[in-house]
């Protein structure tokens, strides 16, 4: 009876260490002071009508990118965490457990790839996306309301270990078996890490079947596959890869809970299990995951460089060729990252040489930028030293990467921090540097003032020496023989000056977020200095720049046509607009569903997490009966006739 | 309602069954990698039965025959044979469940749960994923029955229902590689 109402809770699962009280008291202060300030300011109903429930895409990615935001600092604190740990920690346990360290290490991998870097680039697709492609939506608006509001659910999950169970997976960011198996991880910190990821996996997947049918149903007229924007073409790459590898993460996943809960064998070391395949699969997901993470940068990248070289791209069709090359191939390299399991010499040398290929699509998207650079009437705001700083970052790091690459080396740096370093060069020095980028960039276009140029520059300066001075060590530790992951060393290894240089670059880093955060809070204090009237703030060349800053929530009035990829630029130089001829067309309504459905989700995930079965069956039947009752809804959509829309352009005009 | 729109919805789930269909490949995947590993437990020789699953599989083929009647006459606006060929189905989905849900129990019963080896686990999760994915598309359809029933038929009812059908037929071309993989891979050893 007490196991059908409470599951696998006890008392004992209560927040009771220091680090988890510590977390439940923010967590709740936190809501607490969010709750106060909303009633005493009688904000709800605005935030409910105008916000949570929207199903515009320019705010849902707004609430994307605070989401990401807010998970990044949860990241960032992980982050120090580790550093602190490694740098104190020669000849002594340092101030964490083993198994607390391996939890935080876990934890800070799974927030800022699923909820950080994903979210961001979520965030900045919904922004600029339609946007870019001249469409007034995406295809499914009520999808992405969905799929935001999920991964939200997801990110709940992943931090609600800290007020009820305690423990965290320590299994490394992937939950890699045996280890994440039930006897060696009793506790119920992999089944939160399982069920966050089910939940995120579910938003993102959503989102990728919506960008995917938006980027090939929705464009302007005489956009062809070969005008479409660069940011678009390579977002649509990342999307495909998203909706071919992340069905394999939720099946993947959801196979190690059978066999945890179920007491199936799939990756069990006896009964007939096979360990070795979950690392094939967890990885024939993650390969593409690393993919799904840097492509949409590169596609910022080439807009930041177009615009402030004042040039089109160099080479555009060599740009798609490229980035749908390494679509392509991002599929066949999986094995790479477990080159030690001993397929044997031919399979390793296969996946070798085609990791090996992806250096060639990846130098051209570099040489493309370089040379558009080349010649052109360079600008030098900070979304360009970004620009700039990535591609020596990226150098450097796949240059490490093309190392890793040959089987024989690998035996020597695999698992080591050679590695660690490596990959953070490319999610630090491409995703995260691109995201910065692209916020910066955009930011004008859907707030209407530009960020602080002076602070802006400084953050990027300190990101970018704290970069250095953070992973260098890395390099030369892993070539040391440090193996990633261990939470203490002798000191006689000589290891701890270059860990301490590494924390002293973590604090270079953290000098670079607040500057960020100062950038954000001053720009938005002297926003009248910095506001954009035209629309068009740093001469730009596609579509989101021929709309006004901010756009009217259906972006344009008249759906343009486009002749080529730089459309907006071709309208500049030919002085032509498109003509004020308004339609009438539809637009969704907002609605709350997708929360609903969410909050159904999440109390699902946290009942199976415990397995408290009447709390699984509420949770499955309330969000069933949440997606029939919308299923049935054939009001989801209003029109707005042609003189409303007159009317609202004049009224933007003149007001 | 906007053609163009329907012709999106219809697209986008043609995206989501895609999706679906990754999962099945990784069940069925891991079904491959596993099907000798029994552990001194039975193999499918042992277990399955020709007559089980040549009922099953005509019975899904049926199913797929009715659906597509149904569909037929949606498009015809002709409500009351509608209704009667997707009960149909229905019904033909639901005898299809309950010779599954008796094999399993049958098996389970037996001593050859799926907690036996990895061959049962990955046998029961795929097939059984066949079967979760079979009552979603009863639920859908009963759904659509009611709609049908109480409602004018507009365009993007018709589109819903025309998508419920995509997913039926969807599960029927799954099922052919579970016979063909799991049932007729193992009754030939």
């Amino acid at each position: 009876m007490k196991h059908f109402f409470l599951g696998k809770l006890t008392a004992h699962d209560l927040p009771h260490h220091w680090y988890t009280i510590g977390a439940t008291c923010f967590m709740l202060v936190s809501l607490l002071a969010i709750a106060v300030i909303v009633i005493k300011t009688k904000r709800w109903d605005w935030l409910w009508k105008e916000w949570l429930t929207s199903t515009d895409p320019k705010k849902i990615g707004t609430m994307y990118m605070i989401f990401a935001a807010i998970m990044f600092f949860r990241g960032m604190l992980d982050a120090g965490m580790v550093w602190l740990q490694q740098a104190i920690a020669a000849d002594s346990q340092g101030y964490l457990t083993a198994t607390h360290f391996q939890e935080i290490f876990t934890s800070h991998g799974d927030i800022m790839v699923f909820f950080v870097t994903m979210g961001f680039f979520f965030g900045l697709m919904n922004w600029i996306v339609p946007l870019q492609i001249g469409a007034r939506d995406l295809a499914f608006p009520f999808m992405n309301s969905l799929g935001f509001w999920l991964t939200v659910a997801g990110g709940l999950l992943i931090n609600f270990f800290f007020i009820i169970g305690g423990h965290f997976g320590n299994t490394g960011w992937l939950a890699v078996a045996p280890l994440s198996q039930l006897e060696f991880n009793p506790h119920t910190g992999v089944d939160y890490l399982i069920w966050s990821l089910q939940l995120s996996g579910l938003g993102s997947l959503l989102a990728g079947i919506n960008f995917t049918v938006t980027i090939i149903k929705k464009r302007a007229p005489g956009m062809t596959l070969m005008k479409i924007p660069l940011f678009v073409w390579l977002s649509l790459c990342g999307m495909i890869l998203i909706i071919s590898a992340f069905p394999v993460l939720t099946a993947t996943t959801f196979l190690l809970w059978l066999d945890r809960v179920m007491g199936m064998h799939f990756f069990t070391t006896g009964s007939g299990g096979n360990l070795m395949m979950y690392w094939n699969l967890i990885w024939m997901w993650g390969h593409p995951e690393v993919y799904i993470l840097v492509l949409p940068a590169f596609g910022m990248f080439a807009e930041i460089v177009s615009t402030f070289s004042q040039k089109a791209i160099f080479s555009y069709v060599s740009m798609v060729c490229a980035a749908v090359s390494i679509t392509l191939l991002s599929y066949l390299v999986w094995l790479h990252h477990f080159f030690t399991m001993g397929a044997g010499a031919n399979v390793n040398s296969f996946f070798g040489i085609v990791t090996m290929l992806i250096a060639i699509p990846s130098g051209v998207l570099v040489f493309n930028l370089i040379l558009t650079m080349f010649k052109g009437n360079v600008i030098f705001t900070s979304p360009m030293c970004y620009s700039i700083g990535f591609i020596v970052i990226f150098t450097i790091g796949g240059m490490g990467g093309l190392t890793l690459a040959s089987p024989p080396a690998d035996f020597q740096t695999h698992n080591s921090l050679f590695l660690i370093a490596h990959f953070h060069s490319m999610i630090v020095g491409v995703a995260l540097f691109g995201i910065f980028a692209g916020t910066t960039y955009w930011f004008p276009k859907i707030f209407g003032f530009k960020l602080d140029e002076r602070l802006g520059k400084r953050a990027f300066w300190l990101w970018l020496i704290g970069f250095f001075v953070a992973f260098m060590p890395l390099y030369l530790l892993g070539f040391a023989g440090t193996p990633r992951r261990i939470d203490h060393y002798e000191a006689s290894t000589g290891w701890q000056p270059l860990y301490i240089i590494a924390l002293v670059g973590f604090v270079i880093i953290v000098a670079g977020v607040l500057t960020q955060v100062q950038q954000l809070f001053v720009s938005i204090k002297e926003r009248k200095k910095n506001l954009d009237t035209t629309g068009d703030p740093w001469n730009g060349r596609t579509l989101e720049w021929l709309t006004s800053s901010p756009p009217p929530f259906y972006n344009f009035a008249v759906i343009p046509s486009v002749k080529s990829p730089d459309a907006f630029w071709e309208m500049k130089k030919s002085h032509q607009r498109p003509e004020k001829k308004y339609e009438n067309f539809e637009m969704p309504k907002n609605t709350g569903m997708g929360i609903y459905i969410s909050i159904f989700a999440f109390l699902f995930g946290f009942a199976i997490v415990w397995q408290i079965i009447w709390l699984a069956i509420v949770g499955l039947v309330g969000s069933i009966v949440c997606i029939i009752l919308r299923s049935l809804d054939e009001h989801t959509e209003y029109e707005l006739t042609a003189e409303e829309v007159e009317k609202m352009e004049k009224a933007r005009v003149t007001g | 309602m906007n053609v163009l729109e329907e012709d999106a919805k219809v697209f986008g789930f043609w995206v989501y069954l895609m999706t679906d269909l990754v999962i099945f490949a990784v069940l069925f995947a891991c079904y491959i990698v596993l099907r000798d590993n029994t552990f001194g437990g039975p193999s499918g020789s042992d277990i399955f039965q020709l007559s089980t699953v040549v009922a099953e599989t005509l019975i899904l083929l049926t199913s797929s025959f009715t659906c597509a009647l149904g569909t037929r006459s949606i498009l015809k606006a002709q409500k009351v044979p509608a209704i009667f060929w997707f009960a149909a189905t229905c019904a033909l989905g639901l005898a299809f469940l309950y010779i599954e849900i008796s094999e399993f129990y049958k098996l389970t019963h037996e001593g050859n749960s799926w907690q036996r080896s990895g061959f049962l686990s990955s046998f029961f999760t795929l097939v059984g994923t066949h079967g979760f994915h079979i009552s979603v598309g009863l639920l859908w359809m009963i759904v659509a029955m009611v709609r049908i029933g109480l409602r004018p038929l507009t365009d993007s009812g018709i589109s819903q229902i025309y998508r419920m059908a995509f997913f039926w037929h969807f599960l029927d071309f799954v099922w052919i590689f579970i016979f063909t993989v799991v049932y007729g891979m193992g009754l030939l050893e």
